[in-house]
């Protein structure tokens, strides 16, 4: 259905352009602030365009605190274990399930279901991780709880080997002498490069936005990921400077660009993602189609 | 085990010994989700009985004494139960009610649009904001809403009028939770109703022009009506979690600011700060305990409903 009236293109077109605006006007205050000298801020405060040009706060930022970078490994390294092992876990169980061959198949269906229907909340699990598998404080604790395998994943994965894999091509590979390990390694995974994309992106983004798995579980400075330094400035701005001296940092601390680098630090939180978001689009589009609706 | 039953009953031992071996192969694929799914999941699923206990970090769940119901007695003798569970309930409504009709609207205007290249620009665009955590989206409400240097106050002043403390006035908030919310989600519902309005067969909308329907006209009655399933289904996954909440978008984008805490805090809210701040285990546990059971039944009985109206849609 398409219109052919011309003003009706015109009206649609100028609210999708207002729409654009308003999604990314609030990026563009974020990012224009970062890059204000402090004085322009005082005066004009948080504006949507940069006045009085400086890049001050993100050399104060990756100069005068190691903080900054040591969050990026952390993040890094996290949302890089986590993805990897979380798409493993999910392929591995979600690849029997789509076999017809699979012992107690609705059984195992219904135990990830299930999941989605009830869960135990925040106390239980809190104390769980905390008091039997002592997670507080070490890397695990940005890793293990809630985000490794997720339900919602399982089913969509599950749905994808079913109605995408031929069951004649499993067959013709058992023939051939095929272990299960290897049928799933040299004939499914191939055919599913799209769909573990989009799970990839999907639980990716997870890891590399999680904040609360650190608010629970991490007091140790040395283990904050980039969203933790982020959720600690928005409270403390001077966590930047804490445990150290201006001498051995070589910068004065006394001259910290307070109101700058509070977007600063949040544009480098969310400027990876918004890099590499446009090359990977599809996948993400992909992702909420299938897996929205119905599992 | 309804499978084996399924095979021939006279099978050759080989093949036997071959499918014993598949069989081992598969269950040893899921061993390691089997086991992540009964720590993460099913145990503190159990754990829900530390609600009855009087919690004693020294002893843990399973050692604490059972109080029967006197945190949920606890609970409900302060304002704070009224409290949370009417915010709760209320900005959920809310977000269905405006999510859902903002996003079928986006998602009919999406499909009435001619040309491919801007189409794939807005769709772009507006997933944006899905994308990035709720830390950073606090950030930008500060850079609005800031006492001192937020665009908002340096406007109203360059107006000519007062600076208003955001944070710490609680009449504003129900309006930025929702318009927050709002930003943050619609690019990803319309995407999704966007996904069902293009599936619709095309050969609708032509008998609907031969029959002289017009532009409104085929919206009402064949668009809308493609798009009934998955407004049901949405709203109903909606229902569901009703007692449950954004807890970044309640308890991060405000600040955490205790003054407006009457118009932001919610259950997910509530059961954090009693874990962490207050240390007060009895009734942080007894909100999640309600919380979790209050959600499974109503999860249930939207689903029964849908079931018994149209069954298609039903999710289990």
């Amino acid at each position: 259905m398409v219109s052919k009236n011309k003003t009706g293109q015109i009206v649609l077109n100028i609210i999708f352009i207002l729409l654009t605006i308003s999604v990314i006007a609030p990026f563009l205050l974020l990012i224009s602030s970062s890059l204000s000298s402090e004085s322009a801020l005082a005066e004009f405060g948080y504006n949507f365009f940069p006045k009085d040009f400086t890049l001050d706060a993100y050399t104060y930022l990756f100069k005068s605190s190691m903080k900054i970078t040591k969050g990026y490994g952390i993040t890094i390294l996290v949302t890089a274990v986590g993805t990897v092992c979380s798409v493993l876990m999910t392929t591995l169980f979600a690849y029997p399930l789509s076999r017809k061959e699979l012992p107690c198949r609705y059984a195992f269906s219904f135990f990830v279901f299930f999941t989605m229907l009830f869960n135990g909340g925040l106390v239980p699990t809190y104390m769980m991780w905390t008091q039997t598998f002592h997670i507080k404080n070490t890397l695990l604790a940005l890793i293990l709880p809630g985000l490794l395998l997720n339900a919602f994943y399982i089913i969509m994965m599950r749905s994808f080997f079913t109605a995408n894999i031929p069951d004649a091509l499993l067959e013709a590979a058992r023939i051939d002498g095929a272990g299960e390990y290897r049928i799933l390694w040299e004939v499914v995974l191939p055919l599913s490069k799209p769909m573990m994309a989009t799970i990839s992106l999907m639980v990716g983004l997870g890891y590399w936005n999680d904040w609360m798995n650190s608010m629970y579980y991490i007091t140790d400075e040395n283990l904050y990921s980039i969203q933790a330094i982020l959720n600690t400035i928005i409270t403390n701005i001077q966590y930047l400077t804490s445990g150290q001296s201006s001498v051995t940092s070589g910068v004065d601390v006394s001259k910290l660009p307070s109101v700058s680098i509070r977007m600063a630090i949040a544009v480098i939180g969310v400027l990876p993602v918004l890099c590499i978001y446009p090359f990977f689009q599809k996948y993400f589009v992909k992702g909420i189609v299938v897996g929205g609706v119905k599992g | 085990m309804a499978k084996t039953a399924v095979t021939p009953a006279v099978r050759r031992p080989g093949k036997k010994r071959a499918r014993t071996k598949m069989t081992l192969a598969l269950f040893s694929m899921m061993l390691p989700g089997f086991i992540y799914l009964i720590i993460n999941n099913y145990i503190p699923m159990a754990g829900l009985a530390i609600a009855f206990k009087r919690y004693d970090y020294s002893k843990g769940i399973w050692g604490s004494p059972w109080t029967g119901f006197s945190n949920f007695t606890y609970l409900f003798k302060t304002q704070d139960a009224l409290n949370i569970i009417r915010n709760t309930v209320g900005y959920n409504i809310v977000f269905i009610l405006l999510g859902n009709l903002f996003a079928v609207t986006i998602a009919i205007m999406l499909n009435n649009l001619r040309g491919t290249m801007n189409k794939k620009v807005y769709q772009t665009v507006i997933l944006i904001p899905y994308l990035i955590s709720m830390v950073v989206v606090s950030y930008i409400v500060f850079g609005f809403l800031s006492q001192e240097n937020g665009f908002l106050n340096k406007l109203i002043v360059s107006m000519g009028g007062q600076p208003v403390s955001w944070y710490t006035t609680s009449k504003y908030w129900p309006l930025i939770l929702v318009i927050v919310n709002l930003w943050k989600g619609f690019g990803y519902s319309s995407i999704l109703y966007y996904a069902t309005v293009i599936g619709i067969d095309s050969s609708l909308y032509e008998a609907a022009t031969v029959d002289g329907a017009n532009k409104w006209k085929q919206v009402w009655h064949v668009t809308l009506p493609g798009l009934r399933g998955t407004i049901i289904t949405m709203v109903l996954l909606n229902l569901g979690r009703m007692f449950y909440t954004d807890f970044g978008l309640f308890y991060q984008v405000p600040m955490r600011s205790g003054l407006i805490s009457s118009v932001t805090d919610t259950i997910d809210v509530f059961v954090y700060k009693g874990l962490t701040q207050l240390n007060d285990i009895g009734r942080s546990s007894a909100a999640g305990f309600l919380q979790s059971v209050l959600g499974f039944i109503l999860v249930l009985t939207a689903n029964f409903i849908v079931r018994k109206i149209d069954e298609d849609n039903a999710l289990f």
